[in-house]
Formats: C-alpha cells, sequence, structure tokens
C-alpha cells in the first residue's frame, strides 16, 4: 500500500515536472532582463515558444486525465521533457541574459526561434529543394543496391565481378567523389543526386547480399521440395528471409545520405537546406544557422522514423524473433 | 498407382578435411512398392536422414542409382515431399501462408484454397491460421509443416521424424491422421523414426539400419491387418525382433515371459 502510494506520487510528479520546468523558464525569461552586447531580436520568440509549449502541456496533462495511454506516455516522458526545457533554460541563461558564450557564435534563443517565423519561406523553399534531391537519390541508390545486392547474393558469377568494386569503392566517402563528379555530370542536381545515390548504394548493397547469403540453407531446400523454381527461391525465400539485413542496409544508407545531402549542397547548389547553412555561415548569421539546424534535425528525425514505421510493418513477424 | 522407389547401390560419402571421408550410405539395395508405408529405423547416424535427402533430390549420390517410377531423380519435385527433422518452417510467414507456401509457388493456390484450410484443420492448428511461427509450441510447428508437406500431395511422402516434438497422445492421434491420409491419397510414405512401436503401428514394412558402414540390415514386412491393435501379440513378435536386431536382445526374453 505504502509502496503504491509512493509511485503514485512519483508519477504524478513526472506528469507535472515538464509544466514546473516551462513555468520556471518562463519566469526566468521575463525576470532577468537581456544582456546588453545582444543585438536584439525583433521580437521575444523564446517567450512564444515557451508560452506554446506550457498551454500544449497543460493541454496534454489534462487529457492525460481521460486517457491511460497519454497518462503512461506522459509518465514515461516527463523527465526528459523536463530535462529538455532545462538544457534551453540554461542555454538562455549562458547566452542573452549573461552572455557568458561569445555572442557571435552562440545567439540568443529568441533570434534562433526569431529566424525560423521571419525566414521560413526561404527555409521551407531550401527545404522542399533538399527533400526533393534526397528521395530521388535515396530511391535510385535503394533500388539499385537492393537489385545489386539480390544479385550478389545468388549469382556466383556477379558475385565474382561486382563484389571486388563493392569492397573497393564501397567504403571511399561519397563526398570524395565530389570533385570527379562534378566533372562528369552536366548539373550540381545531377551530381547531387548521383551522389547520394552512391552513399545509400552502398550499404544497401552490403546488407543484402550478407543477409541472403546469411539464410539458411535448410529453408532453400525446403522451398524446393515444395516445388520451388529458382525465381521463387530468390523471390519468396531470400528475400523476405534477409528483409532485416536490407533494413539495417537502408538505414545506415539513410544516415550517410543525410550527410551527403548536406555536404554536397554545399558545393555550387543554388538552393538547399545544406546550401542555406553553410552560406549563412559564410554571412556569420548564426541565428541562421541554428535554425536551419534544427530543421535539419527535425526533418531528418521525422524520415528516420518513419522509415522504422515502414520497418516495424514489414518485419511485423520479427517481433519476438529478433530485439532491434 | 504411382511412387514406387528403387534405389540401387547408392553410396554417399562426405568429405571432411584433414580427417577420414564419413560413409554416410553404403552399397544400399532398397525396392519401395508404390502406396506403401515404410518405416526407417536404426541408431543416431546410421544415414537415415541421408538417404532421404538422397530420395528428396537435396544431395546426389557417389555412386548407384534412384528412381522413382523408372525414373532417374534428378534434383527436387514437388512430388517427393520433405517434412525436415527440425521444422523449418519460414519464421516470415504466417502459417496459413506456410502451409501454402508450396501451392503458391506453383501457381495452384487459387483453386486449392479450401485444402490449405482443410489440412490446417487437420493438423488441429485451426484457429492459429494468422499466427506466426516464433508464437507456437515445437509440436505445433511440427503439425504445421506436416500439413505445409501434405497439402501439395506429393507421390512420394519422407518424413524425417515428423511426431519426434509430441506428447505421446497427440503422437498416437497424429499417427491414426497419417494413416488415414495416407490411404486416401494413396501416396508412398517413407518415415524415419526412433520409435519402434511407431513403425510397427504404421508400416508395411520396417527398414532396420545399421551403422559403420552405414547399410540396410534387415527388411521386415509386418504382415498385420489394419486398423492394428498395439496390444496385439504379434505386435510384441516383431518388437522383439526389431529390438534384437538393434541389439538390445537381452530383453527379449523377459519380455516374451511377461506374455
Ligand atoms: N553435410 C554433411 N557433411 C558431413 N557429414 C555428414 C553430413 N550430413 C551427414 N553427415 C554424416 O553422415 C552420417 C549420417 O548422418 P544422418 O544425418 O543421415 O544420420 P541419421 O541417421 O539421420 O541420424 P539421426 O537419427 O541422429 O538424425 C553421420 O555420421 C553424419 O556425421
Ligand atoms: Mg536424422
Amino acid at each position: 500500500m505504502n509502496t503504491n502510494a509512493k509511485s503514485k506520487t512519483t508519477d504524478l510528479i513526472k506528469e507535472v515536472l515538464p509544466c514546473v520546468s516551462i513555468v520556471f523558464t518562463l519566469l526566468l525569461q521575463l525576470m532577468i532582463p537581456d544582456s546588453a552586447s545582444h543585438p536584439q531580436a525583433d521580437a521575444h520568440y523564446f517567450t512564444y515558444v515557451l508560452w506554446i509549449s506550457l498551454v500544449v502541456w497543460a493541454l496534454i496533462f489534462i487529457l492525460s486525465f481521460f486517457r491511460q495511454n497519454v497518462r503512461k506516455k506522459l509518465i514515461y516522458k516527463g523527465y526528459f521533457i523536463a530535462g529538455a526545457i532545462l538544457f534551453l533554460n540554461i542555454v538562455n541563461l549562458l547566452t542573452v541574459k549573461s552572455a557568458l558564450l561569445p555572442v557571435l557564435y552562440f545567439p540568443s534563443l529568441d533570434r534562433i526561434f526569431g529566424v525560423l517565423i521571419t525566414d521560413r519561406q526561404l527555409i521551407l523553399k531550401c527545404l522542399l529543394y533538399s527533400i526533393r534531391l534526397l528521395s530521388v537519390g535515396f530511391l535510385s541508390g535503394a533500388v539499385i543496391g537492393i537489385i545489386s545486392g539480390i544479385a550478389i547474393g545468388f549469382s556466383k558469377t556477379v558475385s565474382y565481378w561486382l563484389m571486388p568494386v563493392v569492397r573497393v569503392l564501397g567504403p571511399i566517402p561519397s563526398t570524395a567523389w565530389i570533385p570527379l563528379v562534378l566533372v562528369c555530370f552536366p548539373s550540381a542536381v545531377s551530381a547531387s543526386t548521383f551522389l547520394i545515390a552512391v552513399a545509400v548504394w552502398f550499404p544497401t548493397t552490403i546488407m543484402t547480399s550478407s543477409g541472403i547469403s546469411n539464410v539458411q540453407n535448410s529453408y532453400f531446400e525446403v522451398s524446393r521440395t515444395l516445388g520451388a523454381g529458382k525465381l521463387a527461391q530468390i523471390f519468396e525465400v531470400g528475400v523476405p528471409a534477409a528483409m532485416p539485413h536490407m533494413f539495417l542496409g537502408l538505414f545506415n544508407g539513410t544516415c550517410s545520405s543525410f550527410i551527403t545531402l548536406v555536404t554536397a549542397e554545399m558545393i555550387g547548389a543554388k538552393y538547399g537546406i545544406g546550401w542555406y547553412v553553410n552560406w549563412q555561415k559564410e554571412l556569420l548569421a548564426y541565428a541562421n544557422v541554428y535554425a536551419g539546424l534544427i530543421v535539419i534535425a527535425v526533418v531528418f528525425s521525422i524520415l528516420i522514423t518513419l522509415l522504422f514505421k515502414v520497418r516495424d510493418k514489414v518485419l511485423l513477424w520479427q517481433k519476438g524473433v529478433i530485439k532491434w | 498407382m504411382v511412387g514406387e522407389l528403387s534405389i540401387k547401390g547408392v553410396t554417399k560419402r562426405f568429405r571432411r578435411e584433414g580427417e577420414e571421408d564419413v560413409i554416410a550410405l553404403n552399397g544400399v539395395n532398397l525396392n519401395i512398392k508404390a502406396g506403401s508405408f515404410v518405416s526407417l529405423i536404426g541408431p543416431s547416424g546410421c544415414g537415415k536422414s541421408t538417404l532421404l535427402r538422397l530420395i528428396a533430390g537435396l544431395s546426389d549420390a557417389d555412386e548407384g542409382e534412384l528412381q522413382l517410377d523408372g525414373k532417374k531423380i534428378v534434383g527436387t519435385s514437388y512430388e517427393r515431399g520433405l517434412v525436415f527433422q527440425n521444422p523449418t518452417l519460414f519464421p516470415w510467414l504466417n502459417i496459413q501462408d506456410n502451409v501454402a507456401f508450396g501451392l503458391k509457388v506453383r501457381h495452384i493456390h487459387r483453386q486449392n484454397k479450401s485444402l490449405v484450410k482443410e489440412y490446417i484443420k487437420l493438423v488441429g492448428l485451426e484457429g492459429f491460421e494468422k499466427s506466426y511461427p516464433h508464437q507456437l509450441s515445437g509440436g505445433m510447428c511440427q503439425r504445421a509443416s506436416l500439413a505445409r508437406s501434405l497439402v501439395g500431395k506429393p507421390k512420394v511422402l519422407l518424413l524425417d521424424e515428423p511426431l519426434g516434438a509430441l506428447d505421446a497422445f497427440t503422437r498416437m492421434n497424429m499417427q491414426d491422421e497419417l494413416l488415414r491420409i495416407w490411404k486416401e491419397e494413396n501416396m508412398t510414405m517413407i518415415m524415419v523414426t526412433h520409435d519402434v512401436d511407431e513403425a510397427i503401428y504404421l508400416s508395411d514394412k520396417v527398414i532396420v539400419m545399421s551403422p559403420r558402414p552405414a547399410k540396410i540390415e534387415q527388411v521386415i514386412d509386418i504382415e498385420m491387418g489394419r486398423p492394428r491393435a498395439r496390444s496385439n501379440p504379434d505386435f510384441l513378435q516383431y518388437r522383439s525382433k526389431i529390438l534384437k536386431i538393434l541389439n538390445f536382445g537381452g530383453n527379449v526374453e523377459d519380455i516374451s515371459y511377461y506374455i
């Protein structure tokens, strides 16, 4: 009974803590005057962000009394959210409130959030450019990677000729191709697409082929005694059995495609989120740089989450077999 | 009637790095009549699974020839189904899709949908159609893989200890089901088992194998009408005979004494 009551109190603390953290930050933000050495933001955007978070969190808190699953999530995430807000609070104190960090490189949160609002049109445009580049590059790299991986996994001849090429060319960071690619491709867009495709292609190929060669031979044998021909063995047995490896390759590919995207955009692109960050850095507009980085972080983590969702759908059968 | 097997002078060797070759089968001769039920019995490592793999076409004989209905066996075919010693259900397919696999890859799934249901029911897995193999017990998996091989109606069904993981009661039930299917479908069944009673209960012929050099020790015709009663005195006679061949002769006198 006692421990039960105790855990109930901790649960409640976990639920309320984010709100407390937000209110605390808000109080400091409102009460401590900004340091004079920081350039003024055109509005107190961080204050707005805090107010909005407070309202949102309060609403979730209320909702948690009616929805058990919301409550569970809230309790689970409570410490983390409170901690994250505390981190912003400290950043805010170190920058605009005290100017303890170099003012040029560490702009105020007001200004960073401000950029997201005032510069949203350019950022959105850049984002769309990047996503277009990324999706074309990723899809072509993934498709070619899966095809070449399957071919290497199943055909000795293909493996004989292609595997050494993959081994030698694959580990070269795709950005190292930039000088060559710039000469070979007519435009920066096609060059960047190619680089991203290469970045995805390599891990996908390697993981797909190794996945297929790791499939238990008895699966192929069973399928043969059930009347499976060569094609059925490849697509009904080899490919589904290698699917977990394939996703690992795709996941690695996604990560390196992000790196490649951002780097590739720094070479002669006209738009793109990587280009935006680089350009703003040259202008010494660090508030814009951080805003760009925040956008990159948010969008990329959404993409990764999407990939995980797809994987969970496709690999439903794996639940309880292998833990990721 | 189809499904007649003839095995002529078949030898199978396995090469090993740095050690002597293993002779898994040594000049095996065997004729199995179409539509008969045959059991292979013998100590562990005497080449039973190897023989089944040769018949299935999963590996090739070093010497000799295997024929099905007069045609030389080359490679695998759905005509020679094999239920593996450990159930190798595809973990990415649910039970229903596992059972339907053979029909699907042969593109005859559409016209045979009800067959899949029927066989799932027959092995007692109704209600588990949508479950994945890792959600089932070992015995359930074994029954599912049995259904998967049966549903394609092979001419010859090779069974490598298919009932090994089952409890005695389910086992006896499955034995009766096997017999029923065997009679209905007119297929030749060749089953590896370590259970002498099971072999006698099911088979027309019990083939006793011996290891080193791995060969067929004796073929025993079980001349008992069906259905067979496990308490039949003939049953016990066959049993002591087989045990004697397997070198457990010491107990034989005791058994007859108790009768
Ligand atoms: N792929 C292989 N490579 C090397 N040796 C093998 C191979 N398969 C089987 N053998 C050998 O052949 C012999 C017969 O094996 P087999 O699997 O046919 O035995 P078994 O009668 O089925 O035994 P059990 O009752 O234990 O299943 C064994 O000595 C084994 O070591
Ligand atoms: Mg065996």
